[in-house]
């Protein structure tokens, strides 16, 4: 009976081999691991940054990560920050620096004086781009800068509406990264009170009709904050909110605006609220009969949308999408949810929740790369010098995402199927291929990537096909193979 | 009969493309069958492009920003005796004269919302109220024309894939900015046979790595080469015109585009609006230039496109309180091309009157936005009920007027 034989056999190099087996599996589990958390609670492995989780631990690197603070960052991008003199400024200052010149009345504007002043005025945006670049690459507390594109793209701002050239830097160091892994009510009422986001949807010219202030271009109601304040930042487009209520919210916002030039109250103040443009009428929102009156009422009224449990679901499917899969299953969604209205929605424990979760282990890879994380997760395992980011701004236009460049309020997606095109493949991999080479121009030098550095963070973990076309190509392409891979374009 | 009559052409078409550049302009001459989706991101305000002017409440309800009647100074273009068109788009109005524009107003969604992104997801997935269908209705159309499929069957101008276009059947990005074609590193061939390994074991991203290479192939050979034949050696200009103009060129060089898909923005006129002229005229008047250019430049082949532009929903028939206008409902659609019945607006108008408007704010839809690409899939594309069923599930049906958009 040789059918017996081959089976007993098998049984017994089963019974041989079995160890050996899971002992291999054992040790092939961690890299992975590793490999996972430093491609989502990182943008990629930096192999110093693998080592560092090799030594202490999947479970201590997520701790740690989660409490920025006790991560010292590397001097450099200390040094790098320091030059960006515009990050210091507060909103009165940048405006009164940087924006479009006075014309004291009886004067002619003098068009060279004015396009001086609109070269002037870049300088925020290209010291907002490089702090931004040198953090995601640099810094350590790399969760932190992985919540700033999550919140920076769920409460969008576009440079380039109105006065926003001026304000875009210090939105996101005054109005998102102080509570990238905070409490949601914070960031909900920072964004909502920044001069950026009331000029970037129009609530600075909103007025309630009629109302003393209410003149020339300011004189009635604009819906636009109003509805993606629900739509986009709190509840969702299914949040069970009507027409009457984005009404109702737009005529709780009347008088959140900017304050003048030279304003004699609150001088110091670039966002205000300005009574004689409100609307003083009782109001229901949500079914909820409000109680204040004026400013407080729009406070109000962020609290219940900041509390609300269509708020949580909203925000937990966003985290969800973000760090699990571009469909996340709705049994999470609702326990991330649970965590968020049980601690008032604290992301830091939403996201500990995540962490913690089967389903984010589970997701191995499976999330496909932003043109943002692919650019920066690629300088980051190559690990040359950069001294000069231009190269990586110009690369996320090319791919169809620069950098403060959505015009529209709902951010970057970060899916496969608003990523993946055709044209996007053959461009990432002529990135790859030139930031191999070291011709991307991001220092003096030209500096190839060592394909042996790459092969120690990826050898481990890259496809078979990917291993095997690496080995056979001749060893200038091989690091442009590993940064072009199909492997590198997921995380 | 008819089936057979565009056998022939296409396998004419194919026959020609293998003896060479010349003989392949002419194969596109009038023989294939194109349709040319221009997406105005941001809802345009349609009451300022298709102007009914013979309407009081119009008037009344856009103190600052509505455009006076023909004849007055600054006026809008009269198209017929209740509309005319805003004196920005003066460049269109040879193709209405040619009977080569049409409109469809007061056409739209049969979903109420208002979120730009909820009605974006609709008008290109296809299925309005149903935000779970994943693939864009181009792409269904795709799989339901007939004949080979190349890479460039469908090709959408910029470098991401929009909604519209996603899904099964190969599809195109094509960057048609200046320096689209420049070289990439992957076009050398011991670097792209070196990747060809690489993306062969990868499924999703293998596809989508093939059709770049393929498009790639194409479009440095028709775009970097053949420039000054479209424009006489001059500059294309910046923006939409050039880029249509650059569009115009690839498909009359490449007889394999059957479908193209572009999408613009910056039409979401909360403040300051404009009338005649300000924000909503500067966008409008490149958007002509444009749509004009591509006429222009698609010569013979003009005869068988089908340009449609359109928009997620409409804008508030009030303007508000900054001289903009405020999310709405019903909205203009356009239809251009040598194949349409065009000097002509169609639609059932429901007048703006209190009493008549949507949610007594908006212009009612009494189109569905799906009836009109419906018409132009059965009788421009030759799809059969089926088909179009299939590419529109449960589009209503079409009125007798409306069929008459494109002459059978």
């Amino acid at each position: 009976m040789p059918t017996q034989v081959a089976a007993i056999a098998a049984a017994v190099c089963l019974v041989i081999f079995l160890p050996v087996v899971l002992t291999r599996a054992a040790e092939a589990v961690p890299e992975r691991q590793i490999i996972h958390v430093l491609n989502r609670l990182a943008f990629g492995p930096t192999l110093e940054e693998l080592r560092h989780v090799k030594t202490i631990g999947v479970e201590r690197f997520i701790a740690e990560q989660l409490d920025p603070r006790s991560i010292p960052d590397p001097l450099e991008l200390r040094w790098r920050l320091d030059q960006l003199d515009t990050l210091r400024l507060n909103p009165v200052q940048l405006r009164q620096l940087y924006g479009p010149l006075r014309i004291p009345r009886g004067f002619k504007p003098n068009p060279e004086l004015e396009k001086a002043q609109g070269e002037r005025v870049k300088v925020i945006l290209r010291d907002a781009s490089e702090a931004r670049m040198f953090r995601a690459v640099l810094s350590r507390r790399q969760l932190k800068e992985v919540m700033v594109d999550f919140w920076f793209n769920h409460f969008n701002v576009f440079s380039g509406k109105g006065l926003d050239d001026v304000w875009i830097g210090n939105y996101e160091e005054q109005a998102i990264r102080p509570f990238a892994l905070g409490r949601f009510r914070d960031l909900l009422f920072a964004t909502t009170k920044h001069p950026a986001m009331l000029v970037y949807l129009d609530n600075t010219l909103s007025s309630a009709a009629g109302s003393p202030g209410a003149r020339g271009k300011q004189r009635g109601l604009n819906e636009n904050f109003a509805r993606e304040v629900m739509e986009l930042h709190t509840l969702g487009a299914d949040g069970g909110y009507t027409q009457e209520d984005v009404i109702t919210l737009a005529r709780i916002l009347t008088g959140w605006t900017v304050n003048p030039r030279d304003a004699r109250l609150y001088p110091e103040y670039a966002a205000v609220f300005e009574g004689d443009r409100h609307d003083y009428d009782p109001k229901v929102f949500l079914g909820h009969t409000l109680k204040s009156r004026g400013k407080a009422e729009g406070e109000e009224a962020l609290d219940i949308l900041a509390h609300s449990p269509a708020t949580a679901r909203h925000i937990s499917f966003e985290l969800a999408q973000y760090f699990v899969v571009d469909e996340p299953p709705a049994a999470l969604v609702e326990r991330l949810a649970a965590r968020f209205l049980e601690t008032e929605g604290d992301i830091r424990e939403v996201l500990k929740t995540l962490f913690a979760s089967s389903k984010f282990w589970d997701s191995y890879r499976q999330k496909y790369k932003t043109p943002y994380q692919f650019v920066i997760s690629a300088v980051r395992a190559a690990d040359v010098p950069v001294g000069n980011v231009r190269p990586l701004l110009g690369a996320m236009d090319q791919l169809g995402m620069p950098l403060y460049g959505c015009l529209t309020p709902d951010g970057y997606k970060n899916t496969e199927e608003a990523w993946l095109s055709p044209d996007a493949t053959t461009r990432r991999i002529g990135f790859a291929t030139a930031l191999a080479r070291g011709g991307l121009g991001l220092s003096a030098d030209k500096n190839p990537v060592d394909a042996g550095h790459l092969g120690a963070i990826f050898g481990a973990t890259m496809s078979e096909v990917t291993q095997e076309v690496v080995k056979s190509a001749p060893l200038a392409l091989r690091a442009a193979l590993i940064l072009g891979s199909p492997d590198f374009m997921r995380r | 009969m008819i089936a057979d009559r565009r056998e022939f052409l296409k396998s004419a078409a194919i026959g020609l493309f293998v003896l060479g550049r010349d003989a392949l302009a002419a194969a596109a001459d009038g023989g294939q069958k194109r349709l040319v989706m221009v997406l105005l991101r941001g809802a345009v305000d349609g009451l300022n492009v298709v102007i009914p002017f013979a309407e009081e409440a119009y008037y009344q309800e856009r103190r600052s920003i509505a455009i006076a009647p023909p004849g007055k100074p600054d006026g809008a273009l009269a198209l017929d005796g209740h509309f005319g068109l805003h004196p920005a788009l003066a460049s269109l109005m040879p193709l209405w004269s040619d009977r080569n524009l049409a409109f469809v107003h007061a056409a739209g969604s049969p979903d109420a919302t208002r979120s730009h992104f909820d009605a974006q997801l609709y008008l290109e997935n296809g299925t309005p109220g149903h935000s779970t269908t994943r693939d864009g209705w181009m792409n269904r159309l795709l799989l339901a024309l007939p004949g080979p499929r190349g890479a460039t069957d469908a090709v959408s101008i910029g470098p991401i894939l929009p909604r519209i276009l996603a899904g099964k059947a190969p599809v195109a990005t094509v960057p048609l900015g200046p320096g689209g074609a420049q070289a990439l590193p992957i076009d050398q061939p011991d670097i792209g046979s070196a990747f060809d390994r690489l993306y062969s074991g990868d499924e999703a991203l293998g596809k989508s790595y093939r059709e770049g290479r393929e498009t790639r192939a194409k479009l440095v050979e028709l775009l970097a080469k053949e420039r000054p034949i479209a424009d006489n050696g001059a500059p294309p200009p910046a923006g939409f015109p050039g880029q249509a103009a650059r569009l115009a060129q690839l498909m009359r060089r490449d007889p394999a585009i059957r479908l193209a898909a572009i999408g613009l923005g910056g039409w979401d006129t909360h403040v300051n609006q404009g009338n005649h002229r300000g924000q909503l005229a500067g966008h409008l008047r490149p958007l002509g230039e444009g749509l004009a250019a591509f006429a222009q430049g698609s010569g013979e082949s003009w005869r068988g496109t089908v340009v449609v532009v359109l928009s997620e929903f409409g804008r508030t028939v009030r303007e508000n309180g900054n001289g903009g206008t405020d999310h709405g409902h019903g909205n203009l659609i356009w239809v251009l091309g040598g194949a349409v019945n065009g000097g002509r607006v169609y639609g059932d108008w429901p007048g703006l009157a209190p009493a008549q408007l949507y949610q007594r704010r908006d212009l009612a839809v009494t189109t569905d936005f799906r009836s009109v690409l419906a018409v132009i899939l059965d009788r421009h594309l030759r799809l059969s009920d089926r088909q179009v069923e299939a590419v529109f599930p449960g589009v209503p049906p079409v009125s007798p007027e409306l069929v008459q958009l494109i002459p059978g």
